[in-house]
């Protein structure tokens, strides 16, 4: 589902990601793991191009991500293009980004009635299940201000899936939440990965990493230090490095 | 709020009922304040060459209500354009090619540098500067063409200049108000899909109205005001209005302040709309909207009837 190879990229002279190597399968979940600054968030930032990328070679689901090839040459994608490409793949964000001018039910139609020119009805319709099956079946007529962090949080998740993505990708979606709300959230995520959603997830929940993760990656300074099992990377790390970090955050 | 709440029931804590501190300067302050009031009133009211009666008189004649109207109409057309010209030039000023960019910034510069008398005798006098107006493709054929004494006249330079300059100001204000929006809520737009237009239309605007709407509120005021300034190249504004009848009784103070309360009914209302302006842009912004004036003063009655605790949230609006 995403395969990216050699990926490099730049702000200015920083240089945030200095040759990534990852591979997911369909209905796989990677945990990216590792220290702030470690380039984390960027790749993820890159899968759905709102970062592009300097160097290497990025794709979902076989399509390059912001580019065409033809005749071994790249062009550069039209803006309704990778507009479209982004439809596909959810995401969720550390601090939410709910619409703060929609109620909970309005942010989740949103995006199917604009982007998808889905009957209104339709919509709400499928937004209130939506929401339902994220517990928040008393919460639809909301604003964001008026929900705690968690709800908000199942509320971005909701409005992700509304667009019935074939990929999901999580940047820190518990970092910002008090202890206690950080369960409900990963509840919802639990569920989705049972139901066999592609997900890419930046975290540093590591009982979540262990429990639902079919593959963890450990990245520092840009790089991709260690990869495999949760099992063989948590419990035994190859690399000094990552034994490092865990012994820190474990 | 966290004040503890009437409940009614036996045995609640006794309130604190304390002799409050002496403030004679309060006492002090207050007394002059009176003073001065009363002096003023008096003085009005006392004053025979206020000619109150005349300004009764003239107060709905119909050749200042025609005035009032070409000033509204003034204001709602100026605003108009410099909304429109506003968020065309604010977009353009954020645009990355530095062309575009830079023109929306040229334009401000000039706009924002001369004054606005200025650029409306300016307008007035176009036709010297380009005695014909040819409109149509740059150095094409052109569709309109006329002589610009007949195309722009004083109504037309007045709107021109009023319009073309508050969208300068316009440019400014909506241009804060897009920054102000988080760069998450684009983010989030984008990742679902929305292309850079939808982003701008549904999510980021509407939420930057919220920063607009006051600025926006202060700057209709002022243009209705500014309108005033049309007197000179003689658009029959409520101000030429007024002249143009003290030009003849020589009643100058009366009617001035016949035009004065008329520009102060204008305002006033204006600042009743941009109160429910703002409130409906705020919506989701705080947790409890904060109660209208007119919730508040039946809050108020019904305090004094029942002696319930009523809450206004005034505190908590921004």
């Amino acid at each position: 589902m995403v395969l990216a190879e050699g990926v490099h990229k730049r702000f200015g002279r920083n240089e945030v990601l200095r040759g990534i190597d990852l591979e997911v399968k369909a209905g796989e979940v990677l945990c990216l793991l590792g220290p702030s600054g470690s380039g984390k968030s960027t790749f993820l930032r890159c899968i759905n191009h709102l970062e592009r990328i300097n160097v290497g070679r990025l794709s979902v689901d076989g399509e390059l991500v912001g580019y065409r090839e033809v005749a071994g040459k790249l062009h550069e994608l039209r803006e309704s293009e990778v507009a479209r490409k982004r439809a596909e793949i959810g995401m969720v964000f550390q601090h939410f980004n709910l619409f703060g001018h929609m109620t909970a039910l309005e942010n989740v139609i949103s995006a199917p009635i604009l982007v998808k020119h889905e009957p209104r009805e339709r919509a709400r319709e499928r937004a209130r299940a939506l929401l339902d099956s994220v517990g928040l079946a008393d919460k639809h007529d909301s604003y964001p201000s008026q929900l705690s962090g968690g709800q908000q949080q199942r509320v971005a998740i909701a409005r992700a899936l509304a667009m019935e993505p074939k990929l999901m990708l999580f940047d820190e979606p518990t970092s910002a939440l008090d202890p206690e709300l950080v369960g409900e959230v990963l509840e919802v995520m639990r569920a989705l990965a049972r139901d066999g959603m592609t997900m890419v997830v930046v975290t540093h929940e590591m009982g979540f990493a262990r429990e639902v993760a079919d593959k963890v990656a450990f990245m520092d300074e840009g790089v991709v230090v260690e990869e495999g099992p949760p099992g063989e990377v948590l419990a035994n790390p190859r690399q000094e490095r990552t034994r490092a970090f865990l012994s820190k955050v474990l | 709020m966290s004040s503890v709440r009437d409940t009614g029931y036996e045995g609640r804590p006794e309130e604190i009922r304390a002799v409050p501190v002496r403030r004679p300067g309060r006492w002090i302050a207050a007394a002059i304040v009176l003073v001065l009031v009363v002096a003023v009133v008096h003085s009005i009211a006392s004053n025979p060459r206020f000619e109150w009666h005349v300004v009764g008189e003239y107060l709905f004649d119909e050749r200042i209500l025609e005035g009032l109207r070409v000033t509204l109409e003034l204001t709602v057309i100026a605003m108009a354009i410099g909304v429109v010209l506003g968020v065309l030039l604010a977009v353009m000023r954020l645009s990355l090619n530095p062309l575009v960019s830079g023109a929306s910034w040229l334009y401000i510069w000039f706009f924002r540098g001369t004054p606005v008398l200025v650029q409306i005798i300016f307008w007035y006098f176009i036709s010297a500067l380009y005695p014909k107006i040819d409109i149509g493709i740059p150095f094409g054929p052109a569709f309109i063409h006329g002589n610009a004494n007949t195309l722009i006249h004083a109504f037309t330079a007045a709107v021109l200049a009023l319009g073309l300059n508050e969208g300068a100001y316009m440019a400014e204000i909506v241009r804060a108000g897009i920054i102000s929006v988080d760069e998450g809520q684009s983010d989030a737009a984008h990742s679902l899909g929305m292309t850079r237009l939808q982003t701008l239309r549904r999510i980021v605007l509407p939420q930057a109205m919220r920063v607009i709407i006051p600025p926006t509120g202060n700057e209709t005021i002022s243009m209705l005001k500014t309108t005033s300034l049309v007197s000179v190249i003689a658009v029959p504004d409520l101000l030429y209005a007024v002249q143009a009848i003290y030009a003849v009784n020589f009643k100058t103070i009366p009617l001035l302040i016949t035009a004065s309360i008329w520009y102060l009914v204008c305002t006033s209302v204006l600042y009743v709309g941009q109160y429910y302006l703002e409130r409906h842009y705020g919506r989701g912004a705080t947790r409890e909207q904060a109660a209208t004036p007119l919730q508040r003063v039946r809050g108020i009655l019904s305090f004094r009837r029942t002696g319930e605790h009523f809450r206004t949230s005034s505190g908590e609006h921004r």
